[in-house]
């Protein structure tokens, strides 16, 4: 009997669903408005998908969401967590006190309860001194019913997290097992204020984390569904509920990386540039060896600087719905604005009032969609010199990702690539593949499961090859513990950076490795 | 005399990295410090060299160390404050201001959070106008002044008074003394009086600094290309432009060595640019001609945005300007290409000054 799969993605404009059966083809696909409370489109899309598809429900197994609940929590500066920050690392590190360099609003909300405690490790995993477990005991009572989540950070707990889990289980003795820890071990990278930071935004969503899986599992139930639920992270993995609710701030960014996964896979490309070109934006990505190329840069979210590993997007203001202004002189403005989700009733294809990308593309006879005859009065030549302006905009920016200046095949996916052109400067070839208007919702539901480490390694004790080795095996089998098949993994992510200064040939070590979840097909 | 403020911290932060030319640590870590200094004692003062009377004790302050380490082990900011009560004490004098020992990263700033925490002034000048390696590739060496007595401290408490035969010995001690404190230490460093400060360093180097931070934070504002106010500032070359495709790292002798290799786009399309450093950006050249070399400044801006780009940051993908910047007249005698030109990096080739080198090109 055949095996289902539901993948959900959110973007800024619309909801896509999907569902796939075991080999991975499309049963069914559908799009909802993304609304503003983010969950009743996604209830809108599961809904419409299930009942479209025609399976019977009691055969999906695994469902998949890709959402921004998180994010949106953190821009809004709504529904965050009371939480208390815990640094453990003083005398060092007091210089600079934790949220020094987070706007004020947000500061105003996250530093009601913030503490610096002596403890920490050195680089070579010495102690810097000894952790005041009798401070913590204090600061454990000082906040006990006042905050339900903590952010605790240990100076070079990438190194080693003793000091950062002895905080842990003091916080738990006290405040019991309902409070939410974060450890920054378990988030961020060596970096010691960037990895704070994105711990305290972690503990800061836990709870909308938490209703965000409750609602889904709940609509889930509703539709009749009992799959095992996974949520998407932003680098192109998977993770279970109760991870999800623990690192929350791992689902950031995952929407991007949903479309460049599922664009690798309909293509069965592994190397490529991907365009995906939504309702708003055309996001321009690479694909290394199926999966995306990180940004290089210190990501902001909110305002606040974190140093989570972001897939390099570039963002061009261009989609199905963005806005053409045209002056009276014949020339004329492409966006930034759009009519998002509103196209249906706002394009003059559809009736509407507004000039959009889409009626360009049916005045030049390059779509069939709604009523041509509402855009045929239109001045062809100003519809081509718009529509060259368009197709412009997107090469430049294909241009700035690309790597050399070989022409590389270049995947087109999303429902507003209908702007585009079978042909692109800079490209080898244009693929449109099969389903390209829910390549995201897909991305989605194929994801892997992935695990990371990335720790600071003295090469000279075993070696270069077997302390390449030896973290090779550490992230394979985090892989393992989050539900990969170990038989399917492979390495997709190896970097080693030699530290200045420093002896042992001590070299910064990160590896990552991902596979298919057990008892499914491989990607 | 005058104030420096928050702003004009943040302004040279961004100063200090691009004449950091990659190294120098991250200037972010230097920049809160100050800003939480400022925020907790005021604003600090900047004064200009003429400003200093010849006998006042100077003593330039630094940190020395991994990067890797500054960046996760955060200074107390007490460190400082032991180091420079352990220097008055061993010479019988009191300090009278502080100063930068180089331009770049995070050694910019530190002396700004440590003259607000003990009510000091800062004196407008360095002993690189850049950033280097190592301890004795400083103008004040060139001109003869020892880093003794200098203080090493770390945020347990520890400080240790060096006093050494020569700078080179203060380097090796101070370096080993800094893994065993913990991979990164607090110096105060070169003590002198002011008439020694007048003659042995680079001056206004912090204004520089302040106006080219200026100058790329405002570019987007007032619509201008901030690469092209860049040069003008610094009498600099627009070198390169293109794509990092490699990254090749290693450790040698305890530096971060490597190359990044740049493919052109625009004028530069059909060349590629080989960047070799070792914490620092010291040779810039193409398969057949050398643009620039230390002790010149080699700077990697982002094309866009000017913003300037670490060695450790730079990475496969980054788009990027590279500029070449004239070195301050010290280090462009025989004594100062002989402690930091070319073959003292191990670069086989004799010091040409940057200016030379594009000119032929273009000739």
């Amino acid at each position: 009997m055949a095996n289902y799969r539901i993948g959900i993605d959110v973007g800024g404009t619309h909801t896509d669903a999907v569902i796939l059966d075991d080999s991975y083809n499309v049963i069914a696909q559908t799009k909802a408005p993304t609304s503003t409370d983010v969950s009743s489109g996604i209830y809108q899309a599961l809904h419409e998908v299930v009942k479209t598809s025609k399976v019977d429900v009691r055969n999906i197994n695994y469902a998949m969401l890709g959402t921004t609940h998180c994010t949106n929590a953190i821009v809004e500066r709504k529904r965050l967590n009371d939480i208390a920050i815990i640094r453990i690392g003083a005398p060092a590190t007091l210089a600079i006190k934790p949220l020094l360099s987070v706007p004020d609003d947000l500061k105003a909300i996250l530093g009601k309860h913030s503490y610096i405690v002596k403890g920490g490790h050195e680089f070579d995993g010495r102690e810097i001194t000894e952790l005041d477990e009798e401070d913590l005991y204090r600061i454990a009572n000082e906040i006990k019913g006042k905050v339900d989540s903590v952010a605790i950070t240990s100076v070079f707990s990438p190194v080693t997290k003793k000091h950062e889990e002895r905080a842990a289980e003091i916080i738990i003795e006290i405040l019991g097992d309902d409070v939410a820890v974060s450890l920054s071990s378990e988030i961020g990278n060596v970096g010691l204020l960037e990895r704070e930071n994105a711990t305290i935004l972690n503990a800061a969503v836990v709870n909308v984390a938490k209703s965000t899986a409750d609602g889904f599992i709940q609509a889930l139930e509703q539709e009749g569904i009992e799959a095992d639920v996974f949520f998407g992270q932003n680098d192109g993995t998977l993770m279970s509920v109760e991870y999800t609710v623990r690192y929350p701030i791992l689902t950031i960014a995952c929407g991007p990386t949903n479309s460049l996964r599922g664009a690798a896979y309909l293509s069965n490309k592994s190397n490529t540039l991907v365009i995906d070109v939504g309702g708003t934006t055309t996001d321009i990505g690479v694909l290394v060896n199926g999966f995306p190329r990180q940004s290089s840069l210190a990501v902001e979210i909110g305002g606040v600087r974190t140093n989570f590993r972001m897939p390099d997007i570039m963002s061009v203001g261009l989609g199905g719905g963005t806005i053409i202004q045209v002056h009276e002189d014949q020339t004329f403005q492409i966006g930034p604005h759009s009519v998002g989700y509103r196209l249906q009733e706002k394009a003059l294809i559809f009736g509407g009032d507004t000039l959009t990308t889409t009626d360009v593309i049916v005045g030049l006879g390059k779509a069939k969609l709604g009523d041509p005859a509402k855009v045929a009065h239109l001045d062809k030549a100003l519809l081509e010199n718009i529509y060259a302006k368009m197709v412009g905009m997107v090469e430049e920016a294909l241009d700035k990702m690309k790597t050399s200046a070989e022409d590389m095949p270049v995947i087109l996916v999303g429902g507003g690539s209908i702007l585009l052109p079978e042909e692109l400067q800079g490209a080898s070839e244009v693929i449109r593949p099969e389903n390209f208007g829910v390549a995201n919702a897909i991305g989605s539901a194929i994801s892997q499961v992935s695990g990371e480490v990335e720790k600071i390694f003295a090469m000279d004790d075993l070696g270069r090859e077997q302390t390449i080795e030896v973290a090779k095996n550490m992230a394979k089998e985090e892989a393992i513990n989050a539900g990969a098949d170990p038989d399917q993994l492979v390495i997709v992510d190896l970097e080693y950076v030699p530290l200045a200064y420093l002896p042992g040939n001590a070299t910064r070590i990160r590896a990552k490795a991902a596979g298919a979840l057990k008892n499914t097909v491989g990607v | 005399m005058r104030l420096i403020g928050k702003q004009e911290i943040e302004d040279i932060a961004i100063g200090a990295a691009l004449l950091g030319t990659g190294g120098g640590g991250d200037p972010y870590i230097g920049k809160l410090m100050a800003l939480q200094a400022i925020e907790e004692n005021g604003p600090v003062k900047l004064l200009d060299v003429d400003e200093l009377p010849d006998d006042a004790l100077v003593v330039p302050s630094a940190m020395m160390g991994a990067p890797t380490v500054m960046v996760e082990k955060i200074p107390s900011g007490e460190e400082a404050v032991g180091a420079f009560e352990s220097l008055q004490k061993y010479l019988g004098k009191e300090v009278y201001a502080t100063m930068p020992i180089e331009a770049g990263g995070v050694n910019s700033l530190l002396p700004f959070a440590l003259a607000a925490q003990l009510g000091l002034p800062v004196v407008d000048a360095d002993g690189m106008g850049r950033a280097f390696p190592e301890l004795q590739m400083v103008t004040f060496y060139l001109e003869g002044v020892p880093a003794t007595p200098m203080v090493l401290a770390d945020e347990k408490g520890n400080n240790s008074v060096l006093n050494t035969v020569n700078n080179v010995w203060a380097e090796r001690i101070a370096r080993s003394a800094t893994v065993e404190m913990g991979g990164s230490v607090m110096l105060s460093i070169y003590p002198m009086d002011g008439k020694t400060v007048k003659r042995s360093s680079i001056h206004h180097i912090l204004k520089l600094e302040e106006q080219i931070g200026r100058t790329i934070r405002e570019a987007k504002t007032h619509n201008y290309n901030p690469i092209t106010e860049v040069l003008k500032l610094t009498d600099g070359y627009k070198l390169f432009q293109g794509k990092v495709v490699d990254v090749d790292r290693k450790t040698e002798t305890g530096f971060a060595r490597g190359t990044a290799t740049i493919e052109g786009v625009e004028e530069y399309q059909q060349d590629e640019l080989y960047l070799r450093f070792q914490n620092e950006h010291l040779l810039a050249e193409t398969k057949d001609k050398t643009l620039c070399m230390t002790p010149d400044l080699i700077a990697v801006l982002d094309s866009d945005t000017g913003m300037p780009i670490t060695t450790e940051g730079l990475r496969y993908g980054a788009r990027c300007t590279v500029i070449g910047m004239p070195a301050h007249s010290k280090w462009r005698t025989d004594k100062g290409i002989e402690t930091t030109g070319p073959r003292y990096f191990g670069y086989d080739l004799d010091y040409l000054p940057v200016e030379q080198l594009v000119e032929k090109e273009e000739a």
